[in-house]
């Protein structure tokens, strides 16, 4: 959440004329909207679009975004209390990264092969996912919320995630190891940090707080706690557990 | 009774004159300019806080703002009132010793107000009996210091093609100075003088040429109508040259530079000016042809010290493009130049000051990583200069940003950037509050932030130095020794500066933390 402060420093004018249908969908305009998302966008939503730190956009139609203008205001303005920034691009480069971004969705996503059914089974007892992960009401707090995940996330991102979950972890569920002066060792997810002090939950999900004058050393461990289920499942209980949470679309 | 005793204790509002601007110094109770004194300082002579006591430092009063918008004000402290600009571009008239307000100015703006960054204002000037402010729809007002009446109002700009104002006015002599936003709109960049007591305009310097003039060939084609060159910040003056020094912005478009070849004059250079006339003496161009939006807009920092065995009149730069200045201020003659943070964009600086680039630095469609971010290494909070320690104390940012190339199509009143910009993912970004010895710009301390600030800094002859961190902290250091002595969690980031004054002979220090004013003096 840290990375996004600087952008705020430009304030998103909201113009009062943003035209209802996209002005710039030529194969050329896509082609260009192409480059722009592959330098701006694809860090965090993929190549593909298929997701990964950011949403999914390889749908046909976008939760957030199922009209031309509020895609565009998104490309535009952001998402606030997200990791979405906004963007300074102007309108014409804004609606071919938008062009470029709704043929994402016009081509069919991998199909997925596994059973959802058994798939809730592995995610409940053999994955034991919810010790970490929330899921509606239930599920603990000390990774992401799984709520409405495959709306959110692609089957190929979630697959990835699954198998070797440390390639990348989200900057809100940082893995932080301190020591107190009093001989204490901590572990947890790092909530929030300043200069003088660190929140964070540890395992048993409850909230900590600690001035950094009362501690001897913080190591922020690269790696995440969530376990590789890389050979942990067979292949078909992976594919089942990424067709679980492929339809797993939260409440409606 | 009561009202008879507080009628008694008000001080009488004397005329703020230009004797009692130039010699600041000697009403140490008061913070008559922005910067304190015409030379940048932000330095408070009061010593009744100190090293020794700052522990002690408490909330006397908190004057809670309506506007969400960034609280950027420096507080003005003459004779009792406190007089404060809040966003947009209202003003309002404190008792310095209650917080309550005595009157307020409350601005009526268009709807659609064009300004790139926040609709905020970092203060008002004061002279004679008038308090100045700039508003965001490009208008100079004078008001009553006594009632916050409407005494003149000036347009300067029109802000359907993006100018704006946000500086704080410079009250010097006769004149109000007063600089334009709109380096993202394509302005025609121009710093204004006003006749303090009519509005009417004594004279306008251009910071981009006209058709003809030598420095137009500095942009290709027509480019220079474009130019943007923006003077956002309150810059400095000297009595004895009769000079001003101001910053001027980026160039326009900020990140697409191909439309515009050449070293663009006089965007991001320091100018100096005659007061009176307006004319340009001198300039100095920290980045020629910037294509990261590094605006010069830092608070020049005026100081007379021996450099390099000889006295000298000098002027003292920590610029956003990650360079430290040391310049003449008489003849603007470049005399050191050296990274303060870390940079990636110039192998260093030659004899004259000009940075020798390094390839693949500028923006592309793709991106480019380059440090430091747009939001520079320092930006347009001030810095502080003691005349006790002699150190030059600066909020310094270490972070990179990765830099986009993209169209540049001018339409009136749309911003016109060029590019865009994002920061680096996972990069660990810090800061510091770092004191420098000026003339040689060795780093005497450093006290190190978690993540990089974005506010000001005070230096006080009790051995202080006060800042802020982007998580709400305001801390006061030891300015010998950089050692944490106190702070105070506000609850909201800090952008802003501190300043301090005096009355009824308790000293305060004042700064906005988040989205209110906070006035500190010691436990009672």
């Amino acid at each position: 959440m840290f990375w996004l402060a600087p952008f705020l420093l430009f304030q998103l004018q909201q113009p009062l004329d943003i035209p209802d249908k996209n002005p710039h969908t030529t194969a050329a305009d896509i082609e260009q909207g192409k480059r722009l998302y592959m330098g701006r966008c694809a860090g965090c939503h993929g190549p593909s679009g298929d997701g990964g730190k950011g949403a999914n956009l390889a749908v046909p139609t976008l939760a957030r975004a199922a009209a031309d203008r509020s895609l565009y205001r998104i490309i535009r303005y952001g998402i606030p209390d997200t990791e979405m920034p906004g963007s300074l691009m102007d309108a014409k480069e804004l609606w071919q990264t938008a062009a470029f971004v709704h043929s994402l969705g016009q081509v069919p996503s991998a199909p997925i092969t596994g059973n959802a059914q058994a798939g809730a089974q592995v995610f409940k007892s053999k994955g034991a996912c919810l010790s970490c992960h929330a899921l509606g009401n239930e599920g603990g707090r000390i990774g992401p919320s799984l709520t409405g995940i495959g709306a959110r996330r692609g089957a190929a991102h979630l697959k990835a995630k699954i198998v070797n979950p440390a390639a990348d972890v989200p900057d809100q569920f940082r893995l932080v190891q301190l020591t107190t002066k009093a001989g204490k060792t901590m572990r947890g997810i790092r909530l929030n940090e300043d200069t003088y002090s660190i929140q964070l939950r540890d395992f048993s999900g409850n909230p900590q707080s600690f001035w950094k004058a009362d501690i001897t050393q913080i190591t922020q461990e690269k790696k995440t706690n969530m376990p590789a289920y890389q050979g942990k499942l067979t292949d078909t209980e992976l594919n089942d557990l990424v067709a679980f949470l492929a339809n797993e679309k939260g409440a409606q | 009774m009561r009202l008879a005793l507080l009628l008694l204790s008000l001080p009488l509002l004397a005329q703020v004159t230009h004797q009692r601007l130039l010699n600041a110094e000697k009403e140490p109770g008061n913070w008559l300019t922005y910067s304190g004194n015409f030379a940048g300082h932000r330095f408070s002579p009061l010593k009744q806080i100190t090293d020794q006591n700052v522990a002690k430092l408490t909330p006397a009063w908190v004057y809670q703002s309506n506007s969400l918008q960034k609280f950027e004000t420096t507080p003005l402290v003459v004779d009792g009132v406190m007089y404060i600009s809040e966003a947009p571009s209202h003003v309002t008239a404190l008792d310095t010793r209650t917080g309550r307000v005595i009157w307020r100015y409350r601005r009526t703006l268009p709807d659609d107000v064009r300004v790139c960054c926040g609709q905020v204002n970092r203060g008002v000037a004061i002279l004679g009996d008038l308090v100045y402010v700039g508003t965001v729809d490009a208008h100079l007002v004078a008001l009553d210091a006594k009632t916050g009446a409407v005494r003149w109002d000036v347009t300067v700009a029109d802000n359907k093609t993006g100018h704006s104002i946000t500086v704080a006015p410079l009250a010097v002599k006769d004149k109000i100075i007063i600089g334009i936003a709109g380096g993202e709109y394509g302005i025609r960049g121009f710093l204004d003088a006003y006749d303090a007591k009519t509005g009417k305009l004594a004279w306008r310097f251009w910071t981009v040429p006209a058709a003809g003039e030598p420095e137009a060939k500095t942009w290709a084609g027509e480019s220079y109508k474009r130019g943007s060159a923006a003077t956002w910040v309150t810059g400095a003056y000297d009595p004895e040259t009769n000079l001003l020094y101001w910053g001027t912005g980026n160039p326009g478009p900020d990140w697409n530079g191909e439309v515009r070849a050449g070293d663009n004059l006089y965007s991001d250079c320091l100018i100096a000016l005659d007061l009176d006339t307006g004319k340009l003496k001198w300039h100095f161009q920290f980045t020629p042809h910037d294509v990261h939006d590094w605006d010069a807009t830092e608070v020049p920092v005026l100081i007379n010290a021996e450099f390099r065995g000889q006295a000298r009149k000098l002027l003292l730069f920590p610029n956003r493009n990650a360079f430290y200045y040391v310049l003449d201020r008489v003849t603007g003659q470049f005399l050191l130049g050296k990274p303060y943070a870390k940079q990636t964009w110039a192998k260093g600086l030659d004899d004259s000051g000009r940075p020798i680039r390094l390839p693949g630095t500028f923006p592309t469609v793709e991106g480019t990583r380059v440090w430091p971010s747009v939001a520079g290494a320092n930006n347009w909070y001030s810095p502080s200069y003691s005349p006790d320690t002699k150190h030059l104390y600066v909020a310094t940012r270490e972070s990179g940003a990765v830099y986009y190339f993209g169209n540049a199509e001018y339409k009136a009143g749309e911003q016109f950037n060029g590019g865009g910009f994002r920061s680096i993912p996972g990069e660990e970004e810090w800061g510091a509050i770092r004191a420098f010895k000026p003339t040689t710009g060795e780093v005497a301390w450093e006290y190190k932030l978690f993540t990089p600030p974005y506010s000001g800094v005070l230096s006080t002859a009790g051995n202080l130095v006060f800042g802020a961190t982007a998580e709400g902290q305001m801390i006061a250091l030891d300015a010998t020794t950089g050692k944490l002595l106190w702070r105070f969690q506000g609850g909201g980031t800090v952008r802003s500066n501190p300043m301090s004054y005096q009355s009824d002979g308790k000293q305060y220090v004042a700064m906005t933390l988040g989205n209110s004013l906070y006035v500190f003096h010691l436990q009672p």
